[in-house]
């Protein structure tokens, strides 16, 4: 049988779908992983090894998936969640993604974590034709729809961070003298491209120097050093969490007062800013487009009480103020808003389709105002982001929700 | 250290070299090859690549066992060998556009000679100060591999995605059942070849070095090129098991080549028996498939429950699977009388 004909059959049913557009198909479709009575999602992360934190990230996508079975399962399917441990280790992953694709037959492949693992079976994914959805990184490449179609992100890629900053930057302060600081590796790299990018042609003037580090160095001093002595204005700080903590106290030691731009990897309070100190962390301008748990204003907020009855319920031994709770949890939601809108088409293709196809979805756990939306050319879900700026002890949002599409 | 010596004092040694020491008998031999060939024709695709990651595994491990189990020497570091053999193949193939093939025995000469050149600075190291020297270089690894100059070449952190290779003269076969053959074609003859190194006069000074290093020295065997040889050796083995595994995995990144891969090895070198090759399979099934045990018995306790069956293994079969074939072989001969 020709797979030609069928993927054929399949695009036309799609077709027809979207002319109609009433949702329902005369006739069921499945692939592998998909029944009447189930759907199988398959999920890889890291639960043991170094980076065994991300794994409640997983935990908090089973408990939800949990509640949504016990709620009746999407369009009457339970799901049914396979979670495999890859300790970090792209051979493992590997190994992990092939059981679930060939060994438990799972519809699609769920949120897999890390830049190197999902490098690792994102050639070997796409090529089987399985779905490699809402990958738990923030590298821009995900979002390259071309090369990868089988392939998508989901949270706000480096690149477009860094954009959002430029933007900002070009309308509030166009006369700018940028000082950056930037890890030198691909994470580093990625950052720095969107942030040129988002200058755009006024990048080689605005830019005053842009300095880099090596991961192994016990300090960046003399770097921070460097870039006050350009006299810089701006200092935009592309640093993973134990060198921003260096930067925000070396800043306050040497009295250099920059508009100060710190990337969101390193944005948390506990292992950051209060290292760093409080009192010299004051006006670090960051973005978020997660609630935070621990913030007073979401207290009485419909989305973060849902969030909280969920935990109660079905996850109670949960730590509520780890960030990733609210990620594992709107991540699932997302997933479940893709496979409702499958309907009764559950092959991989439509997952695809369907998963291309969001419009405006707004979510409990996303900030107030924050979208998700993707097309057939668009791969990278959330783009938005809402600038924060320290104050006291706290992030506080101020401006608008700010939007930046950035492609591999 | 104590285990290394209790190889030699079990058996009184009348050959030079007991045969059975460090292999198995004909028949069995037979047997489990005739396994490994038919295997794979009754399988899925995803327990063929398990299969080839369990003979690649084993060829790392059989190289450790040369190191120590055959000259007395400790490496923790066996995963840098792995991951340098790894990046030659994928190099050479991503970048060079070699077959895959040809990049093997390459992979294989360069580890030789990282091997025996790290050999050299390890020769005044010795026992638990060489396991150290070792653990740093695996410890060092996957940085150096992420290191700017080198990063053109590396592809970084990034690391870089190899193209697996197809059955060659159009073969009825998938590309994982012909990696399958095409890695167990390399580790018979890789296997055969230490079988008769362990057997030969090169093997004898291995021995001789590790049960009595002064001793061996009187009778004129050169002390400091056998051991390097020792070094270079296993990592050139190591080197074509990592060149596999690159083409298998299809990926080459340092977050795979890390010092759990080096620990892996060396426990796996443990629970198979030490100095007993085909234990290297053996003890490459465990470290493989009991992790995926230990998960499925329990997610968020795996590595207890992998140190639960470890410390069982280790306290009931203190020399691994070579301690079962023995008792087994035992039972058997009994059985015939």
């Amino acid at each position: 049988m020709s797979t030609i004909k069928k993927l054929a059959v399949v695009s036309a049913a799609f077709g027809l779908l979207a002319a109609s557009s009433s949702g329902v198909l005369a006739q069921k479709k499945y692939d592998s992983g998909a029944s009447d009575s189930e759907i199988k999602i398959g999920n890889i992360m890291p639960y043991s090894g170094p980076a065994s934190a991300y794994g409640v990230i997983a935990k908090t996508e089973e408990a939800y998936f949990r509640k949504v079975n016990a709620e009746g399962g999407i369009n009457g399917r339970k799901i049914n969640f396979i979670s495999y441990d890859d300790a970090y280790s792209p051979p493992k992953t590997v190994e992990q993604a092939r059981k679930l694709v060939e060994s438990d037959e799972a519809l699609i492949v769920f949120n897999p974590l890390g830049t190197p693992p999902n490098t690792a079976i994102q050639k070997y994914l796409n090529s089987k034709k399985v779905p490699q959805l809402f990958v738990a990184t923030g590298a821009t490449k995900w979002n390259d729809s071309k090369s990868f179609p089988w392939t998508m992100g989901w949270q706000p890629n480096y690149q477009s961070e860094t954009q959002i900053y430029a933007k900002y930057i070009l309308k509030e302060k166009p006369n700018a003298k940028i000082g950056i600081l930037y890890q030198n590796d691909d994470y580093g790299k990625d950052y720095l491209k969107g942030f040129k990018d988002g200058l755009g042609a006024k990048a080689a003037s605005m830019i005053v120097l842009e300095e880099s580090y090596e991961v192994s160095e016990p300090t960046i001093d003399s770097h921070i050093v460097k870039l006050k002595a350009t006299g810089a204005d701006v200092f935009v700080n592309i640093t993973t969490p134990k060198f921003a903590a260096q930067a925000i106290k070396k800043n306050a030691e040497l009295g250099w007062k920059p508009l100060h731009f710190l990337n969101s990897v390193s944005a948390s309070i506990g292992s950051v800013i209060k290292p760093a100190g409080f009192e010299n962390a004051q006006d670090i301008i960051s973005s978020q487009y997660l609630k935070d748990p621990a913030d007073a204003e979401f207290k009485n907020d419909a989305g973060m009480k849902a969030w909280n009855e969920f935990l109660d319920k079905y996850y109670p031994e949960a730590n509520r103020a780890d960030a990733f709770v609210v990620y594992g949890y709107t991540v699932a939601q997302t997933l479940e808003h893709v496979l409702k809108s499958c309907g009764d088409n559950l092959t991989r293709e439509n997952v695809m389709k369907q998963a291309a196809s969001i419009k405006d979805l707004e979510l409990g756990g996303l900030l107030p105002g924050i979208k998700i939306n993707t097309s057939a050319t668009d791969f990278a879900p959330i783009s938005q982001l809402q600038l924060v700026k320290f104050k006291g002890d706290t992030w506080e949002r101020f401006g608008e929700i700010l939007s930046s599409d950035a492609g591999g | 250290m104590s285990a290394v010596e209790e190889v030699v004092t079990e058996a009184p040694a009348v050959e030079a070299v007991p045969k059975r020491a460090m292999t198995l008998g004909l028949g069995t031999s037979l047997v489990v090859l005739g396994a490994l060939v038919l295997a794979p024709l009754f399988v899925k695709n995803f327990i063929i690549f398990q299969m080839t990651m369990l003979l690649i595994y084993g060829l790392a491990v059989l190289a450790l066992n040369i190191l120590t189990g055959g000259s007395g020497q400790f490496s923790l570091g066996q995963s840098a060998f792995y991951a340098v053999g790894a990046y030659t193949s994928a190099i050479l193939m991503e970048h060079a556009g070699m077959n895959y093939a040809l990049t093997l025995p390459i992979a294989g000469l360069i580890c030789f000679a990282f091997g025996f050149a790290f050999g050299q600075p390890a020769l005044r190291l010795s026992g638990i100060y060489l396991a150290l020297a070792t653990f740093a270089l695996a410890v060092a690894m996957p940085q150096l591999l992420k290191l700017h100059f080198v990063e053109h070449w590396t592809g970084g952190v990034q690391g870089l995605v190899v193209t697996k290779p197809d059955a060659p003269f159009g073969l009825p076969m998938g590309q994982d059942m012909w990696l399958y053959y095409f890695t167990l074609v390399i580790t018979i003859g890789i296997y055969i070849a230490s079988v008769n190194l362990l057997r030969s006069r090169s093997g004898r000074a291995f021995m001789a070095i590790r049960d009595n290093e002064i001793a061996a020295s009187a009778m004129g065997v050169d002390v400091a090129l056998y051991k390097t040889l020792a070094f270079g050796v296993s990592a050139g083995i190591t080197g074509v098991a990592g060149g596999l595994g690159a083409i298998a995995v299809q990926f080459v990144a340092p977050d795979s080549y890390t010092i759990t891969l080096a620990i892996s090895l060396f426990l796996g070198m443990v629970v198979g028996g030490v100095g007993w090759l085909p234990g290297s399979i053996v003890g490459a099934a465990f470290i493989i498939f009991v992790p995926n045990i230990a998960e499925s018995i329990s997610k968020g306790l795996s590595g207890a429950v992998f140190g639960v069956l470890l410390f069982i293994v280790i306290f009931l079969v203190p020399h691994g699977a070579r301690q079962i074939a023995i008792v087994a072989q035992q039972v058997l001969s009994k059985f015939k009388k």
